[in-house]
This record gives structure tokens, C-alpha cells and sequence, in this order.
């Protein structure tokens, strides 16, 4: 830790933001573009869609480079370290706000949409002249709707990987407060190997995810096209799995931080962010594991 | 707490030697990044309202006179959404930018980096979004609510639903930098509850826009993976439903309707009091009425909905929350009465805005109470009542509001006082074109003329071609506003004090006209009387 000033530090100026407007900007304009060509048109969408990433990644380790060094130099007081916690905890807020999203949907069909298309409600005479066939549930036998889109499924038991990864997160969540303890007391090394264990449950996580992706798609001929159910699994758990990822990438960098020397007991903000994102993609979780797959 | 900042380690001499790249495009200073996102908001206001020029003028005449019907739509959709997301929006941010800090003492917001990248999405992302009227297949022209499956039908879904990630993620950025700075950077003595009005409606709209920002990426992203991914959240041939994605877009949507008045009440509670030489009335009153309102905001959104056919207990519970809003906007009307009532009152241009703000405002809200109850608006749905409603609480409430705002704090901004004669012009032009636009919409909805259609029946060519008429007059009064806007930062002669108005407390006018690069690098010392609301009794 550098020379401690009693000022809130405002940078002069900056070429971070600006590089990720432009980074943002090409990887969304490839994509775009990507999705908009004809069926065998060979547009620029897909490389830009690339460079936009790779530049989205090196923006990310500049922009977070210029701040740990201001952090490490001390330029950081007590007022500037309430203004990211405040930052991450509101950002922590909107991203619970974009699950709500999905949640919402899932909730809307189970208890609206799909009942309805079975005759329930007011949804009388849309079954009996558009449906009559349909007999409304949730899961393997309706949850794809009164067309059957995409052919007949199986649904992921919630007793196999689901509950391993159910176990997996919640053990990190401990681990990682292990870590957090060790680290306001000063033990370096207990610090790294807890950190890094969850850093390790977080790849198995991903790791047993994917496999369950792979036996759905292969096996259960469950997909992203299985009707609603489809939808609305893949969407949840894949948001939250891309969340997990982010998470796991975010901690394996706070390992090489500790190892680097760069916390302190009392100052960790770095650490402690991303503990709070990992506190957050395990309640996501447990949200999942019950309206998901066990309900 | 600390009371000071620095700006660079190599201290404040090399620091206002940036170039003019350096300055504007890597700026962390609020007031540079507040002008930035006025000048676009500007930029937008007027391709905006050159979509509705092309909209108005079809509409001149019934039958098809200038445009095809899809560009018509086109023009509709994007009129909309550049005028929401590219106009109403960035201008108050960039107002809060600008004031809070100076309102509440802090050196600068509290996340200068973030907040400059808030700004500079925004050029992209409407670069994106208009570039689709160059496209093959041509812009969206499903209406700004994106309904599918008439939204999906266009060939740039793709390109609307990034762009509207891109504001999103400005707003939700902006939106937590403006937490951080009123929660974090308040100068000691400025208690919340001594706080101006216009930072407490801000600090209420910035929670609203990280509540329900996520919300309309999630509805949008749904649109995507449905059009580009084979998923059938809205098709019921796979146990969806179209009518899912609108309770999801206006769970967004209504604190969104929200998030574009309350700043504007937050104006017009500092403006009115500057002016009637008079506090506040009822300043606690105030703030709670605006929490209040974005509470419901909450639980109303599906009266966007009534004609969708909604299960009957539904309609009810939205038709009476959504009758609740007029309470807690009620008590705020009267409060800008009361703080005017027996007031020395002076009619500078903010204040003519201001004033025609609580009139026409209050119009558009008892529109919109008629609109609340279901068994009319069974009639009014989708007709141009509609369009009168949200015209009269955006144009002459929001857009009406910024106008205030800037002819009030642009001597601060600039040092320089703007012609008053000219900002009066612009007023009188202003006030009389947009009613003589709006106010025969409401007989048009009345009597049955459905919203977005360019060609109408030949019984509504009256009304139309006055609206018209006011609808280019409108427009053309704007220009005027440019002119007294050029005239006031480079060219006006007359120098602002540091007070700038008799009647204006606060800290914004502590400091000198203009506000130096740099202000409250040192916390100031807070007195009570001088606070536009210091004294609160408890």
C-alpha cells in the first residue's frame, strides 16, 4: 500500500471508456449483422462479432490494470472504497432484476399461458376451436405446447447433476467466506488454497453443466427448441451458467491477486466484490434448483 | 468523511491543458460529460421531431400523400423510441450530471470513468438503431413497444434489441453513478432530508432505472431468441404467449413513463420557489408524494393492457392502483400552487415553462385518469386520445421541464444571461403550437381515429390538418431555442452573477457563473438558510 491521501481521487482523464464504447459498439454490430444475413451469406458480421470481444477483453484487463495500480498507490480513501460498494451492490440489483425477467416468464407460463391453451380461465374457446387436442401440464408431457414443437422430451431428473450442482455451489459459497476470513486474518496461504478450491468447485459446476446440457440435447432430445419448457430452461440456467463462468473467470483472477500481494486486511475491495457476485449466482441457483427442476 | 479530491496525481497544473479530444472524449468532469449529453439530447430532440414532421404531414390530408404506409410506420416506431431513450432521457441525466454535484457539494460523481462511458454508448447505439432505416429489409416499424409477433416480422430485429441493450446499460451505469454520488459525496451538513427536490427526484428515478432497465433487456432478449433461436416464449403454438412479452415490456415500461417525469417534477419543485421568492410548501410532502408515485409504478403496468383481454380480476386491481397515482401527483399540483400562492412572483422565461408545466401537465393527467378506468378506455384504447395523454404529460410535462431547466441554469452553465425577450418568444410559440397540435387529438381519439395508421377517414380532416398546422409550428418554434442556446454561449454580452436569480437558494449558486471546471474540491460549509429547503420542520 502506497501513501494514504484524505482526497477523493477523480482521474484527469481517461481513453478506457471511450475504447469500450467502441469495443461494445463492434461486437453488438457483429452481431447483429451476423444474425441478419441471409442463410449462406458470408458477411463480416461474425469477425466483427470477434474482434468486438477480444476488444471488450482487453479493454476490461486495461481498464481494471489503471485501477488496481491507483488502488495499490494509494490513491483510493475510505470514501472512494464506499463509492464501488455502493457501484457493485446496485449492480448486484440489476442483475437480479434481469433474472426477475426470466423468472417472471417461467412463472407466467407455468401458471397462466399453458393452463389457458388447455381450456382453463378464459382460455374455454381458444382450446376448444384451436387446441381441443391439448391436454395442458408442465414438463415431459405438455410444457412444449398444444403443437408439440420440437418433438416429444424428457426433462432432467433434479436428483442427479442438478443436486450435485446444487451441493457443489453451496460448498463454494463456504469456501469462499472460508477464504474471506483467512484473509482479514492475515493467513496468505489458507486464503489461496480455499480460494482456490472454489474457484475449482466453480469449474466442476460448469463442468457437470455442460454435461447435463450434452445428455439433454443428445439423449433427452430436450432443447433451446422444446417449446416453452425448452425455453425457459435453457435460457435460466444458461444465463445463470454464463453468470457462473464470469464468476469463476472473476475469482481465478482474485487468486493471482492474492498471490500478487495485492490485499490487505483491511483493504480487499476487489476480493470482496466478487464474493458478493458468487453469493449472488448461488441464490440464482437455488432459485433454479427449486422452480427449475424440482417443481 | 473526506472533504477534498484531487484530480491526478500530477496535481491540477497540467490539468486544464487537455486537447479537445482529451477534453470531451476522455472527460471524467461532470460538467463536460452533463454538456456532452445535452448536445446529444439536442441532436436527438431534432431528428426526433424530424420523424414526427414526416408523420405530421402525411397526416395533413387523408389518403396517402407523401410516404408508403411501411415507412409511415417506420417513422412512427422511431420517432418514439429516439425521442424516449435518445432525447427525454439523456437530457436529464445530463441535467443531473451537471446540477447534483454542484447541488449537494461533491468534487465530482463518484464514479467519473463509468460515467463517461454511460455517455459514449449512447452515440453508438443510436448510430445502430438509426442506421436500420438505411437496410435493406428497413427499421423497425412495429411500434416502440415491440409487440410480437408484428415487431418480429421486421428484418432489423437484431439491431433494435442491441441497441436497446447498449441505452440500457448506459442508463443502469448512469443510474448507479448517481446513487453513489447523492448517497456517497453529499458535503457534510447536507442532510438527506435538506437535500433540493430535484436531487431527491433523481436519486427516486435512478432506483427506478436500475429496477426496470434489466427488465426490458430480458423482454428484448426473449424477442431475440424467439426470432433468431427457435425458442417460443411468444407463440402459443409452444405454450407461449404474445401477451407475456407485454406484461414483461411494461413491467418496464410504466416506472419508464416514471422515470421521464419525475426528474421533470424535481425541476419545476426548484424553479417555482426560485420565482414565487418563496420555499417550497410542503417540502417533506414532496418527496414522499414522488416515492409514493414510483412505488406504484410498480403495481399499474398492465393498464397499458386492458383491451388484451385480461381476466376480469386483473383489470380491476390495475384500474383502482392506477387511479391511486393521482393522490401523491395531486398533492404535487397543489404544492406548486400553494408555493406560488401569495408569492412576489416574477415571470422569467423558467418560470413561464414552469407555469405551463403545472397546467398542461395536469391536463395530461386527467387524461390519463380517464384512461385508468377500464370501461372507457375500451373506447380510448389505441385511438389518438392516447396519443393527446402522453403528449401532454411528455412534451408540454417532461420536454416542457428540460426547456425550463436549461433557460434556468444556462447563465450558471455558461456565465452569460440569454436574451430574454427571445427565450420569451420561444415560450409564447411553444405554449400556444403544441396545443393547437395536441389538444384536437383528444377529439380525434374521441371520436374513433386509431393511433399509427397514415391514412384516415375523411370526417377527421379537420382536426387533422390543425393539428398539423401546429405540429410544424411546434417544430419551428424550436429553432428558436437553438438560436437563443448559440446566442447565449458565444455571443450574449450580458454577464450572469453568481446568484443569478433574486429569489435562487442553494449551493448551485455559491459558485461563480460559470461554474469553474472544478468546483467543491473542498467541501463546503452548509448553512441552512441558504438551502432552498434548509429549514424542515420535523
Amino acid at each position: 500500500m502506497g501513501q494514504q491521501h484524505d482526497i477523493y481521487y477523480v482521474p484527469s482523464k481517461s481513453q478506457w471508456p471511450i475504447v469500450a464504447a467502441v469495443v461494445m459498439f463492434l461486437t453488438v454490430f457483429g452481431a447483429a449483422h451476423w444474425l441478419d444475413a441471409e442463410p449462406g451469406e458470408s458477411g463480416f458480421g461474425k469477425t466483427l462479432l470477434l474482434v468486438g470481444f477480444v476488444g471488450i477483453l482487453g479493454m476490461f484487463f486495461g481498464w481494471f490494470r489503471s485501477v488496481i495500480r491507483e488502488s495499490m498507490r494509494g490513491y483510493y480513501n475510505s470514501q472512494v472504497d464506499r463509492s464501488f460498494r455502493m457501484g457493485m451492490m446496485w449492480f448486484i440489483f440489476s442483475e437480479v432484476m434481469f433474472f426477475g425477467a426470466f423468472f417472471g416468464a417461467l412463472f407466467y407460463v407455468r401458471m397462466f399461458s399453458v393452463p389457458w391453451l388447455g381450456g382453463e380461465g378464459h382460455g374455454v374457446l381458444t382450446h376448444q376451436y384451436l387446441w381441443s387436442e391439448y391436454a395442458a401440464s408442465w414438463g415431459a408431457g405438455g410444457g412444449n405446447g398444444p403443437a408439440h414443437v420440437g418433438g416429444a422430451f424428457q426433462t432432467v431428473a433434479p436428483w442427479g447433476l442438478p443436486l450435485l450442482n446444487t451441493l457443489i455451489l453451496l460448498s463454494s459459497s463456504v469456501t469462499v467466506t472460508i477464504a474471506h476470513h483467512a484473509l482479514q486474518a492475515g493467513h496468505r496461504g489458507k486464503v489461496l488454497a480455499f480460494l482456490g478450491f472454489t474457484v475449482l468447485l466453480g469449474a466442476g459446476f460448469l463442468f457437470c453443466q455442460a454435461h447435463e446440457y450434452a445428455e439433454a440435447y443428445k439423449e433427452l432430445n430436450l432443447t433451446l427448441g422444446s417449446g416453452v419448457y425448452g425455453c425457459t430452461f435453457f435460457m435460466l440456467t444458461g444465463f445463470h451458467g454464463m453468470h457462473v463462468t464470469l464468476g469463476t473467470i472473476m475469482l481465478a483472477i482474485i487468486w493471482l491477486r492474492v498471490l500478487a500481494g495485492h490485499f490487505s486486511k483491511e483493504h480487499h475491495f476487489g476480493f470482496e466484490a466478487v464474493a458478493w457476485y458468487w453469493h449472488f449466482v448461488d441464490v440464482v441457483w437455488l432459485g433454479l434448483f427449486m422452480f427449475v427442476y424440482i417443481l | 468523511m473526506a472533504h477534498a479530491a484531487t484530480h491526478d496525481e500530477h496535481h491540477d497544473e497540467h490539468h486544464e491543458h487537455l486537447n479537445f479530444f482529451q477534453r470531451w472524449v476522455m472527460s471524467t468532469n461532470h460538467k463536460d460529460i452533463g454538456t456532452l449529453y445535452l448536445v446529444f439530447s439536442l441532436l436527438m430532440f431534432f431528428i426526433g421531431g424530424s420523424f414526427a414532421m414526416v408523420i405530421r404531414a402525411e397526416l395533413f390530408k387523408p389518403g396517402l400523400q407523401l410516404v408508403q404506409p411501411y415507412f409511415f410506420n417506420e417513422m412512427t416506431t422511431m420517432h418514439a423510441l429516439v425521442m424516449i431513450f435518445g432525447a427525454v432521457m439523456p437530457a436529464f441525466v445530463g441535467l443531473g450530471n451537471w446540477m447534483i454535484p454542484l447541488m449537494v457539494g461533491a468534487p465530482d460523481m463518484a464514479l467519473p470513468r463509468m460515467n463517461n462511458l454511460s455517455f459514449w454508448i449512447l452515440p453508438f447505439a443510436f448510430a445502430l438503431l438509426l442506421s436500420t432505416l438505411f437496410l435493406p429489409g428497413g427499421g423497425p416499424a412495429g411500434g416502440w413497444t415491440m409487440y410480437p409477433p408484428l415487431s418480429l416480422q421486421s428484418a432489423s430485429t437484431a439491431y433494435v434489441v442491441f441497441a436497446v441493450h447498449l441505452m440500457g446499460i448506459s442508463s443502469i451505469m448512469g443510474a448507479i453513478n448517481i446513487i453513489a454520488t447523492i448517497l456517497n459525496m453529499r458535503a457534510p451538513g447536507m442532510d438527506l432530508l435538506k437535500m433540493p427536490v430535484f436531487v431527491w427526484s433523481w436519486l427516486i428515478t435512478a432506483f427506478l432505472l436500475i429496477a426496470v432497465m434489466p427488465v426490458l433487456a430480458g423482454a428484448v432478449t426473449m424477442l431475440l431468441t424467439d426470432k433468431y433461436f427457435n425458442t417460443h416464449f411468444f407463440d402459443a403454438a409452444g405454450g407461449g404467449d404474445p401477451v407475456l412479452f407485454q406484461h414483461v415490456f411494461w413491467f418496464f415500461g410504466h416506472p419508464e413513463v416514471y422515470i421521464m417525469i419525475l426528474p421533470a417534477f424535481g425541476i419545476i419543485s426548484e424553479i417555482i420557489p426560485t420565482f414565487a421568492r418563496k420555499p417550497i410548501f410542503g417540502y417533506k410532502a414532496m418527496v414522499f408524494a414522488i416515492a409514493s408515485i414510483a412505488f406504484l409504478s410498480f403495481i399499474v403496468w398492465a393498464h397499458h393492457m386492458f383491451a388484451v383481454g385480461l381476466p376480469l380480476g386483473a383489470e380491476i386491481f390495475f384500474m383502482y392502483a392506477t387511479m391511486l397515482i393521482a393522490v401523491p401527483t395531486g398533492v404535487k399540483v397543489f404544492n406548486w400552487v400553494a408555493t406560488m400562492w401569495g408569492g412576489s412572483m416574477t415571470f422569467e422565461t423558467p418560470m413561464l415553462f414552469a407555469v405551463a408545466f403545472v397546467i398542461l401537465f395536469t391536463i395530461g393527467g386527467f387524461s390519463g385518469l380517464m384512461l385508468a378506468l377500464v370501461p372507457a378506455d375500451f373506447q380510448y384504447h389505441d385511438t389518438y386520445f392516447v396519443v393527446a395523454h402522453f403528449h401532454y404529460v411528455l412534451v408540454t410535462g417532461a420536454i416542457f421541464a428540460i426547456i425550463a431547466a436549461t433557460y434556468y441554469w444556462i447563465p450558471k452553465w455558461t456565465g452569460h444571461m440569454y436574451s430574454e425577450f427571445w427565450g420569451k418568444m420561444h415560450f409564447w410559440n411553444s405554449v400556444v403550437w403544441v396545443n393547437v397540435l395536441f389538444f384536437p387529438q383528444h377529439f380525434l381519439g374521441l371520436a374513433g381515429m386509431p393511433r399509427r395508421i397514415p391514412d384516415y377517414n375523411v370526417a377527421f380532416a379537420n382536426f387533422n390538418m390543425i393539428s398539423s398546422i401546429g405540429g410544424f409550428l411546434f417544430g419551428a418554434s424550436q429553432l428558436i431555442f437553438v438560436g437563443v442556446l448559440i446566442h447565449c454561449v458565444w455571443f450574449s454580452k450580458k454577464k450572469a452573477t453568481d446568484r443569478v436569480w433574486e429569489g435562487a437558494k442553494g449551493l448551485e449558486w455559491t459558485v461563480p457563473s460559470p461554474a469553474p471546471h472544478h468546483t467543491f474540491s473542498i467541501a463546503p460549509v452548509v448553512h441552512d438558510e441558504e438551502l432552498a429547503h434548509g429549514h424542515v420542520e420535523d
